[in-house]
């Protein structure tokens, strides 16, 4: 626990999280961070002044009633204060480990101007925990059956939250997923180490027990189309929540040399097909001695930390940027640079070199440096003439970014995209085009994260039960 | 969950199987493939979709026993149910009538094959269909293709039925025979739809492909079924799996197949152990 620092009052410290240590952690998929104890949380609520107007609230895409849950904690009411942030948020065990609540709540937080904020994420994730290991997870009160039904397309954190919330509102929802399990990122992107199986498994079963239903296994636009979930089998309304899970590859030679992975294609054979239990279960994956994962964003820190647990000797990040403009969370920096992951910054790949059979041998970069800023407010990286060397890599996972997958809009008529490709919807309703068509999560905006999924799933239920119960489009 | 409900095996390393899966039977088109998965420690592997009945809900799969999962699979029977079946992925087959097409195909390729070209005969084509194994013991679904065929050429590796020698042999022997050919459809081993395109491009006649790419997801997702098609990359699942054979690069094709041989024979020979009676009779 940090060492107490009291300034008029005011506990400027946050309790520590205990976390595996590194040079263990790095041989396991088990999770990083171990979560409080209740006395550490107690102790971390107890640094909560509670504000009159509380300015963490203002940061929560979900405007989860933070101070108040906080209050409950100091109470000794865990299961109250996990029912209180159920209130605005299905999630609370999920979002308490992956949102980047250092730019969200946390950083909102009064106490960030002094010292550290309230470390809301922690206690989230603590008192969800704490009502999931009481077995005491409640049902909340039902409305009485609608008559109406609801597809929802996509089982990531939108599909889920729609679906739960429409469920309580008494409408009859369907969940069509393509992939053969639900939870979508949460299952196939985000490592075991940061986000447990078990854990969305628990999510979405509290979904089923709400009396949704899921079926796996349709590939929406392929399997059937939207208009006949509309027309054939009697959906009033449907919720598009298929994520952005295209790959983007970088486009330079040798992008299809063996030992080249998508950042998608890496971590789903060992996240969604267990690779990493290769033999036990079937799905291989090959790591090489020497990996480079491009890329700055959490999807790359994911997949380097996940080469070193794969048992790669070297696992780099190379990112053209600096570590400032790194668009991965704070902490999962920390985490791969404690595990011994090479950072090399400024640098940006060109091509990628092949042996006589076709195996990545090396990985041809240029240096870079800084520009003017771009219109994302960053400094544009700009390569620094005649910098190029080799890197001596033997696996290359390229995670640059992802794009909107086209097979529900090319099959679905008077669905509207922009020029990405993504959805057009109403930041409000989350309306499309389309009459009874709705859209939320990665594919309205690009790769984005899980509270804001989750937000648009909420703004969407609410929407859509007023679509069935009004007509009004 | 998918249930067999038929099974015939052709040879002890080719099988058939109808599995119950409604949706894929109701919407599949000739040229599209599901991807399944036998139980929750399967890999999901890409399977043609060689038939259907739509009304009963049917479809129909055929494949050769190759790795751990073919054996597996092989080892199933009527009544056993895979866990996941997911499809019919890919787009279907560009059907038209060209005149007279030329379909060839070599081993289990003959089963991808079949539906294409029973549509190409519904289109109103002249069918002359050229079939391809190693031996005749592993030549399958001749009849088949016969009843709508019409002219069948069948070779053989070892000259145990029919033609001894390869596919592009008795096509080489159409086109020097004069033969009129609008189109070829050519699905079976990487190497051998690479030699029939090598034999067809002195006369420029086009020539339709179907990449046998490793697969993963099946919908776009992860781009491991990635290929160059002659200066794009593109996804088989998605993109293909039909391409211009002209444009394709199958030796970047067949080396990316060879990407986990040694973790293919590792779980086979780990199932081997496991299950010695499942290999009993096969050399
Ligand atoms: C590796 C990784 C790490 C991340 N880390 C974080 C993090 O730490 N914090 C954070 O907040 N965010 C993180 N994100 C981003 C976050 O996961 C996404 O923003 C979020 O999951 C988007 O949710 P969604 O509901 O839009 O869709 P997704 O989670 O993308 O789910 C979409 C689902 O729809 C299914 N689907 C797609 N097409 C079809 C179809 N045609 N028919 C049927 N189903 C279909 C997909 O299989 C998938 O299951 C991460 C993303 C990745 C990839
Ligand atoms: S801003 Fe910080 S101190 Fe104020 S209520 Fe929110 S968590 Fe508590
Ligand atoms: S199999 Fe994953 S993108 Fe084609």
């Amino acid at each position: 626990m940090a060492e107490e620092k009291k300034k008029k009052g005011l506990n400027l410290n946050r309790v520590d999280m205990p976390r595996q240590d590194p040079k263990e952690r790095i041989k396991n998929f088990n999770e990083v961070a171990l979560g409080y104890t209740e006395e550490m949380a107690i102790a971390e609520a107890q640094r909560c002044i509670q504000c009159k107007k509380p300015f963490c609230v203002e940061g929560c895409p979900a405007e989860v009633k933070i101070p108040e849950f906080i209050a409950l904690i100091v109470e000794g009411k865990f299961i109250e204060a996990s029912r209180k942030i159920k209130e605005t948020n299905a999630l609370p065990a999920i979002c308490g480990r992956v949102c980047p609540q250092e730019e969200q709540c946390e950083e909102k937080c009064i106490l960030n101007k002094k010292g550290a904020p309230v470390a809301i994420g922690r206690l989230e994730r603590f008192v969800a925990d704490y009502e999931a290991k009481m077995g005491v997870v409640e049902k909340p009160e039902m409305a009485p059956p609608s008559g109406k039904r609801v597809a929802v397309i996509g089982s990531g954190p939108g599909g889920l939250t729609v679906a739960a919330d429409l469920a309580v509102m008494g409408h009859e929802v369907v969940v069509f997923e393509a992939l053969h399990k639900p939870g979508g990122v949460l299952v196939y992107g985000i490592p075991e180490f940061r986000l447990p199986k078990v854990i969305v498994e628990r999510e979405v079963d509290y979904i089923k027990s709400l009396g949704v239903k899921f079926e796996c296994d349709v590939v929406v636009g392929r399997t059937v189309t939207i208009d006949d979930l509309m027309e054939k089998e009697g959906f009033d309304a449907v919720f598009i929540g298929v994520g952005a899970g295209a790959p983007v590859f970088m486009g330079i030679p040798g992008e299809t040399l063996k030992g080249v992975y998508s950042a998608n294609e890496f971590l789903t054979r060992n996240n969604l097909m267990k690779a990493y239990l290769f033999p036990e279960y079937d799905t291989p994956i090959k790591v090489g001695k020497k990996v480079a994962v491009i890329g700055g964003g959490n999807v790359a820190m994911d997949a380097v930390r996940t080469a070193l647990r794969l048992g790669a000797d070297e696992a780099h990040i190379v990112y053209r940027r600096t570590r400032a403009e790194m668009p991965a969370r704070a902490e999962e920096i920390e985490n791969a640079e404690e595990e011994g992951v090479i950072f090399n910054f400024l640098v940006n790949p060109v091509e990628i070199i092949g042996d006589e059979n076709g195996w990545v041998k090396g990985m041809k970069c240029i240096r870079m440096e800084l520009g003017e800023p771009d219109a994302s407010g960053r400094r544009r990286p700009v390569p620094i003439p005649g910098s190029e060397f080799i890197m001596d890599v033997d696996t290359v996972v390229v995670a640059i970014g992802t794009q909107a997958n086209p097979v529900i809009q090319r099959t679905t008529p008077g669905l509207e995209v922009n020029k990405w490709g993504y959805i057009v919807a109403d930041p409000e309703t989350c309306k499309t085009t389309k009459k009874g068509v709705f859209a939320g999560g990665d594919i309205i905006r690009g790769a984005a994260t899980v509270i804001l999924a989750v937000g648009d799933g909420k703004k969407a239920a609410r929407a859509i039960d007023h679509y069935l119960k009004t007509g009004e489009w | 969950m998918f249930k067999i409900v038929e099974k015939r095996d052709w040879h002890p390393l080719i099988c058939e199987m109808w599995i119950e899966a409604p949706r894929v039977a109701k919407k599949h088109r000739p040229g599209q493939f599901v991807i399944l998965r036998l139980h929750e420690k399967g890999e999901r592997i890409p399977l043609t979709v060689v038939d259907k009945k739509p009304e009963e809900g049917l479809i129909r799969i055929i494949f050769q026993k190759v790795g751990k999962t073919t054996f597996e699979l092989g080892s199933f029977n009527p009544g056993d149910s895979l866990a996941d079946v997911v499809g019919p992925l890919g787009r279907p087959t560009h059907i038209e009538n060209y005149g007279t097409v030329v379909g060839i195909g070599g081993g289990v390729g003959i089963a991808p094959l079949y539906p294409i070209l029973k549509g190409m005969k519904e289109a109103g084509n002249k069918l002359i269909t050229i079939l391809g194994a190693r031996n005749k013991d592993l030549l399958i679904l001749e009849d088949e293709v016969k009843a709508i065929s019409d002219e069948v050429i069948v070779t053989t590796d070892d000259g145990s039925y029919g033609k001894k020698g390869f596919v592009t042999d008795a096509l080489k022997e159409l086109i020097d025979a004069g033969t009129k050919i609008d189109q070829v459809v050519a699905i079976g081993p990487a190497i051998m739809m690479k030699f029939v395109v090598k034999t067809l491009e002195p006369y420029n006649i086009p020539c339709i492909v179907s990449l046998n790419a490793m697969m993963l997801d099946g919908t776009g997702m992860c781009g491991v079924c990635r290929v160059t098609i002659g200066d794009e990359v593109k996804f088989v699942c998605v993109d293909g799996p039909e391409f211009d054979g002209y444009k394709v690069d199958f030796d970047e094709l067949m080396s990316r197949l060879t990407i986990y041989v040694e973790e293919e024979k590792i779980a086979l020979e780990r199932f081997k152990k496991a299950h010695p009676e499942i290999f009993a009779g096969v050399e």
